[in-house]
């Protein structure tokens, strides 16, 4: 019977390597955790970590006792004869990859590293900038403040290790607070327009209701250090000056109030372009500083401005004047399809997650009840049969809670290379953004145009009505003369804004190409990762 | 299946002198559901073949139709006939109303009444019962008539029974403590029912959650099938290769949420519903539990009374009077009934010791095949799911 079989089984070969993957992730749950808010991934990743604390979770000993490898699963001979060798295989392509930190690796994230094989660590070689965001700690604003007890804040410890020549030392160490993020991002984005600029980290205010305020600092944590080491990964951004600055200038950075409007006015208006309500800044050369194309510029043309640019963007019922732009139509067509499946792919992996989760929670209850089950038969034990039986239990018993663990690492995995998906949502609203600059630069152009035909027929009138008069009427020729002077100044501005806007379109279509080719690679390793994940799941659980 | 092996034959054993033919057998197999009637009314009939080679039999084989509620009168017969042992116990009746004809539930139910009674045909006393004879040999009418004659007759014996016939109920502690204020001051005894109560709490845990379990492995398979889905379509936003391994990822998915699917039915059938009928065997003993208790109860009641009656008596022959003789003869009666109810009440006693034995047998052996198909599914299941995962990765590595 049953019974007697159990006893003549041997222990069939398991496994005895350490796969580092299953095993890292006890301790980087909190890796997990971001604060996007465009996708729900928060509440399954925010759902995994905090149920770490459950009761089964133990650090799953890899090293196999001989109770945990279930007797019942092997009858009489292995029926993976190959598995180690084939697990080898597998492990070692993992193991080779480059260990060589790309930029912004930072430690505890380097099992995802390894299987982002990115070339673009690769091309730079030896350069690196690895970035920490830790140690929250309040502060109290203590001078301005109307309110008894100051406004009190939240700063972080940004630690940064690089060598990169232009940093002028290896490790810096500055205290920032969000608002010095929103500072940064805020140039960041005025000053690298076309570029694909990783989007900063919500503002969401704080519901008390829904999270801790514990939480929400870890989260925002977190969220500041992907932003951060995004930034980092852009091959043009993270030779900026306002990084540079960011990272390395010890002490409070300088808050601009007009920043501080411009951003909360900003905030969920995207598609707007900045320099309305800031100064216009050129692209790349912060040195070449360029004279604000409206200086002079009155309210009415910048209501002009804002109107051409929303119906240019949202709109799209101007005709393109350039061939190119049927080709940036285009693009954003693709683009869109590929945000809808994005959106659609990540919402069917948090499904996915949440069902392996539940069928881990499930397995390791169902092994819970049959250990309680067999400690009961084990006590009342009046007859052999029971004990034998009660034998039985336990076996299965505790295969299924290590299923139910191995779930757990599998799900945080799982979660780990999806979050790919993710990332690329993120990274469309970058390009969104980058579009826009380039729409609104265009808008600009048109905008200038407009004005200087009108400011030339304005001249034109005056000519031919100071020709019917006679003589030197001095206020019109005064007239005329500023008219003059405000074409000149006019067609200058114009002539920036074309190079201005050239300039975004040669980033458009630079970062376009980057972000193709950055994409395949990076799909191609979630791929990879997704499903060397499973397969390594599945023999360690059930082999 | 291997229900039917496990329960197959009879249980005599031939002497290797006798020269009697081949050994006493008796299988049923309870087959082909069909739906009958409509509406309201509708009901699902069962094929039920009998081969037996008993004398009482007349004939090798023998088929009838028979409904859920014919079993539900054999066992109710049986109970009522042979106190003292665990009648074996029947699928629940549904209690939603679409689920009842759906094919996974007709499935469970016919492999859980073939289980039922070739229990009964493999049950040395049991399978002597001539109710059991009916129930395998007369035609439907008279089945139907035996069936509606019997159901007004249990009504009072039955009132007890009734709280164990319907096997979802849980029968609390408080409600046979306040019907028999006596009860057998047996230690032994205790620990059994105490164990039997207790076994039937954890194992009703423990079938709670291999039906969920079955439950996550459709949702698995689900989300894994809207997965793939998702992914072909990400696919069609990139082109060459990285598009191709995206729709060949999207189909595997797909592909294996059928696994999953199979994987899920495969696990009900042989492993929740195995639990699930520890359960019920759990609770056709509770049932047998207060048969004892009612029989003790009887005898004690039947022995307090002849006290009295004794007393009496004396009274009146002291008085010579004349009721005398129709005391006397009423006192031998209530001597009888006593006597009576106590062979009764140890025959219980005695059967239910054989059948703990008996019960804890055939449970480890039915947990230990429900074990090893769990066991065996799940590694055949993540074996065959491994490979195809498995198989993508080259693909995956060309594109790189």
């Amino acid at each position: 019977m049953m019974g007697s079989e159990n006893n003549h089984i041997q222990e069939s070969s398991r496994e005895q390597m350490e796969i580092p993957i299953l095993n890292e992730d006890d301790g980087s749950n909190d890796d997990v955790s971001t604060s996007k808010s465009y996708s729900n991934y928060c509440s399954a990743m925010t759902t995994l970590s905090s149920s770490s604390e459950h009761p089964l979770l133990t650090p799953p000993s890899i090293a196999t006792n001989p109770a945990s490898s279930d007797p019942l699963l092997f009858p009489s001979h292995d029926p993976f004869p190959e598995s180690p060798s084939y697990a080898d295989v597998i492990i070692s392509p993992l193991e080779d990859s480059p260990t060589v930190s790309s930029d912004g690796d930072g430690g505890s994230d380097d099992v995802h590293r390894k299987l982002r094989v990115s070339p673009r660590s690769q091309l730079e070689g030896s350069e690196y900038l690895r970035i920490t965001v830790s140690d929250p700690k309040k502060e109290v604003e203590s001078s301005n403040s109307f309110v008894p007890g100051g406004n009190s804040y939240v700063t972080y410890l940004i630690t940064t290790n690089t060598n990169i020549h232009e940093y002028r030392g290896s490790d810096f160490r500055v205290r920032r607070r969000f608002r010095d993020v929103i500072m940064l991002a805020d140039r960041l984005s005025e000053g690298y327009k076309g570029y694909f600029v990783p989007i900063r980290p919500d503002k969401s205010v704080m519901e008390s209701q829904v999270m801790q305020k514990q939480e929400f600092v870890e989260q925002r944590r977190v969220a500041l250090e992907k932003y951060l080491r995004r930034l980092v990964m852009h091959p043009v951004i993270k030779k900026s000056n306002e990084l540079k600055e960011f990272l390395t200038v010890e002490g409070r950075m300088p808050s601009s109030a007009r920043t501080d409007v411009a951003s909360n006015l900003l905030d969920g208006m995207m598609a707007l372009p900045k320099q309305l309500l800031g100064e216009s800044r050129s692209v790349i050369e912060s040195q070449d500083a360029v004279e604000p194309a409206k200086g002079r510029r009155d309210l009415l043309s910048l209501f002009k401005e804002l109107k051409q640019s929303v119906v240019h963007d949202w709109g799209r019922s101007r005709p393109p004047v350039e061939e190119e732009d049927k080709e940036l139509l285009e693009k954003k067509e693709k683009l869109h399809y590929l945000e809808q499946q994005l959106t659609n792919a990540s919402k069917q992996a948090e499904s996915l997650v949440k069902a392996q989760e539940d069928m881990g929670d499930t397995m390791g209850e169902l092994g819970l009840a049959f250990i309680k089950l067999t400690k009961f038969e084990n006590d009342h034990a009046i007859l052999n049969t029971q004990r034998v039986r009660a034998a039985d239990m336990k076996n299965v018993a505790t295969a299924a809670v290590k299923a139910s663990r191995l779930y757990r690492a599998l799900n945080a995995q799982t979660v780990k290379h999806l979050d790919t998906l993710h990332e690329y949502m993120g990274l469309i609203l970058s390009v969104h953004s980058a579009f826009s600059d380039r729409s609104s630069a265009l808008s600009t152009i048109q905008t200038l145009t407009s004005e200087l035909s009108s400011l030339h027929s304005r001249a034109a009138k005056h000519e031919t009505t100071s020709s019917k008069n006679f003589g030197g009427d001095n206020s019109r020729i005064h007239k005329l003369e500023e008219l003059k002077e405000s074409i000149r100044v006019t067609e200058d501005a114009k002539r920036r804004a074309i190079r201005d806007y050239e300039q975004i379109k040669d980033n458009n279509r630079s970062e376009m190409k980057r972000l193709d080719s950055e994409r395949q690679a990076d799909f191609v390793n979630m791929l990879k990762g997704f499903v060397t994940n499973q397969v390594l799941f599945l023999f360690k659980a059930y082999c | 299946m291997n229900t039917l092996e496990r329960s197959g034959s009879g249980s005599v054993v031939q002497s290797p002198r006798s020269p009697s033919p081949q050994a006493p057998y008796l299988t049923v197999s309870v087959t082909d559901p069909a739906k009958m009637g409509n509406g309201v009314q509708a009901y699902i009939s069962y094929k039920v073949i009998t081969k037996t080679n008993f004398p009482e039999y007349q004939g090798p084989e023998k088929i009838v139709i028979r409904r859920y509620s014919d079993f539900v009168w054999l066992r109710d017969r049986l109970f009522e006939k042979y106190k003292g042992i665990f009648i074996p116990p029947l699928p629940e009746k549904s209690t939603v109303e679409k689920f009842r004809f759906s094919a996974e539930f007709i499935e469970m139910r016919r492999q859980a009444l073939d289980v039922f009674i070739n229990r009964i045909a493999s049950h040395h006393e049991l399978q002597q019962s001539e109710d059991l004879r009916k129930f395998l040999l007369e035609d439907e009418q008279m089945m139907e008539r035996a069936r509606s004659q019997e159901t007004g007759i249990f009504k009072k014996p039955a009132d007890f029974m009734q709280i164990f016939k319907d096997v979802q109920s849980k029968v609390s502690d408080v409600v046979l403590g306040k019907e028999k204020p006596v009860e057998e001051s047996n230690p032994e005894y205790e620990k059994q029912k105490n164990y039997i109560f207790q076994l039937e709490d954890h194992l009703a845990e423990a079938q709670k959650h291999a039906y969920r379990l079955v439950k996550r492995h459709r949702e698995l398979g689900q989300s894994l099938s809207d997965f793939g889905k998702a992914v072909k379509l990400l696919g069609n936003c990139e082109g060459n290769s990285l598009g191709k391994a995206f729709s060949e990822l999207g189909a595997k998915s797909e592909m294996l949420s059928i696994k999953l699917q199979r994987e899920a039915h495969h696990l009900l059938m042989n492993f929740e519903e195995p639990l699930k009928d520890y359960v019920r065997a759990v609770q056709s003993i509770k049932a047998t539990i207060a048969e004892r208790a009612n029989a003790f109860r009887l005898h004690c009641e039947l022995a307090e009374t002849i006290k009295f009656k004794e007393i009496d008596l004396n009274k009146l022959r002291l008085m010579r009077s004349e009721k005398l003789a129709e005391a006397e003869r009423e006192y031998e009666q209530l001597k009888a009934d006593v006597e009576e109810s106590k062979r009764k009440f140890e025959t219980i006693v005695k059967l239910m010791n054989e059948e703990i034995a008996r019960f804890q047998e055939q449970k480890t052996v039915d947990m230990g095949v429900a074990f090893h198909e769990l066991a065996k599914g799940q590694a055949h299941q993540a074996k065959s799911i491994a490979e195809a995962w498995r198989s993508l990765l080259p693909k995956l590595e060309a594109c790189s």
